[in-house]
């Protein structure tokens, strides 16, 4: 088999990185049965369960980034250039895309619909971040720098902050039921 | 207050004279757009139409928050489908723009992907909020993902197709509206007739539902209680 290029490579990761965070976010979250969600709203605040599910969800996202990564050299060849800030990239990706799905999902679990309707929530939700990392991992996969990425990142890294300030304040008004 | 007429008869007007002193008024001649530059009127009023409908709809689902008044709810919702209906006209018209300015109704333009993107974004609220049949959880969860929604709108319209290269005026860093795309001509017709005129346009249909949502309820409300 022939090993896809430079951008081929790129835009089959990122496809890949959306749906492993769907599938992973999706079962982390709607699997929780009803018991232990009734568990949890005794012990612990709105807050902390939704910072909580967050950052773990960034940390399994690490991981599978991690993973894939290694899966995708290991069957599709290695086209980088600079292979480290690519791993650095994929995982800003991989953190950013599960925050938003995380989000996501408790609208969803709170609606009781499956992870269809996250999916379908999602995807709009996501381009804006997409079209973000395919510009950034250019720095990967060009020799040249090119100016204006560290704007970009900075952005990515915004869109990160808000998304968690806002799943922050307006995860306990999704608590109450 | 949404059942007195003087402002509906001030919108009427304003909106007569932005399309006579649109089409008849002079505009200044710049290459490539020459008389297209008149789609400014429509096109981008209807943006600032939409922007103001959503922050409208915005305040509503805030308010349904802290209130739980089911009638901020509607009135969030309805803001919401009327601010779908002019981001819908913004995209046309803007097409219609792109078609003789740019060569073709659609070129992925960064500006043009985030207006539809956003544009999704809001037609996934309306999915949302049918998902669900219990009207108090809708209203909450609707809410919720409204306020999430709007806060999406400033990357995707305004920020990013900012920050890439695009045909659109607003890529590379410039302003979208700034002083050398409209002369005093024109913001003459501009800011005193065609933005409010589209803004009063849009609440006006928007109250229009408002109201027959409201009387469709106390219909059933009131069916009810007679039994």
């Amino acid at each position: 088999m022939g090993e896809p290029e430079g951008t081929v490579w790129k835009g089959l990761f990122w496809m890949m990185q959306l749906f492993i965070c769907v599938n992973a976010v999706a079962k982390s979250f709607l699997q929780e049965g009803k018991g232990r969600l009734l568990y949890f709203y005794t012990i612990a605040g709105p807050r902390d369960f939704i910072l909580s599910k967050l950052m773990f969800n960034a940390l399994l996202m690490l991981l599978m980034s991690l993973v894939s990564m290694g899966l995708f050299v290991l069957m599709l060849g290695d086209p980088m250039p600079n292979p480290f800030s690519f791993v650095l990239i994929s995982c800003l990706g991989g953190v950013s895309l599960s925050l938003v799905f995380t989000f996501l999902a408790a609208i969803a679990a709170r609606a009781q619909q499956s992870a269809a309707l996250m999916a379908i929530l999602g995807f709009p939700l996501v381009i804006p971040q997409l079209l973000l990392l395919s510009k950034i991992s250019n720095i990967a996969f060009e020799e040249v720098i090119q100016g204006g990425l560290a704007g970009m990142i900075l952005l990515l890294s915004g869109l990160d902050v808000m998304i968690v300030a806002l799943a922050l304040i307006l995860f306990p008004f999704l608590w109450k039921d | 207050m949404i059942r007195q007429s003087w402002w509906k008869i001030v919108c009427v007007v304003l909106l007569v004279y932005t399309f006579i002193a649109g089409f008849l008024g002079a505009v200044p001649a710049k290459p490539i757009l020459n008389e297209t530059i008149r789609n400014l009127y429509f096109h981008v009023a209807m943006w600032f139409s939409m922007m103001i409908l959503f922050i409208i709809s915005l305040v509503y689902s805030i308010k349904y928050l802290r209130t739980n008044n089911h009638v901020f709810d509607i009135y969030a919702l309805e803001y919401a489908k009327g601010g779908i209906v002019f981001g819908t006209l913004g995209v046309l018209t803007g097409s219609i723009w792109a078609r003789w300015t740019w060569g073709a109704f659609w070129s992925s333009d960064p500006k043009q992907l985030g207006a539809v993107i956003a544009l999704l974004i809001y037609f996934a609220y309306l999915v949302l909020r049918n998902s669900m049949t219990d009207m108090d959880k809708r209203a909450r969860i609707g809410a919720v993902y409204n306020i999430f929604a709007f806060a999406m709108l400033f990357p995707t319209i305004w920020i990013i197709p900012r920050m890439v290269e695009s045909l659109h005026p607003g890529g590379m860093g410039n302003p979208a509206l700034d002083t050398h795309d409209i002369d005093s001509r024109m913001r003459v017709v501009f800011w005193p007739g065609a933005v409010p005129g589209w803004t009063l346009l849009g609440v006006w249909i928007t109250t229009l539902r408002i109201r027959l949502s409201l009387l469709a309820e106390s219909e059933r409300g009131g069916s009810r209680a007679a039994r």
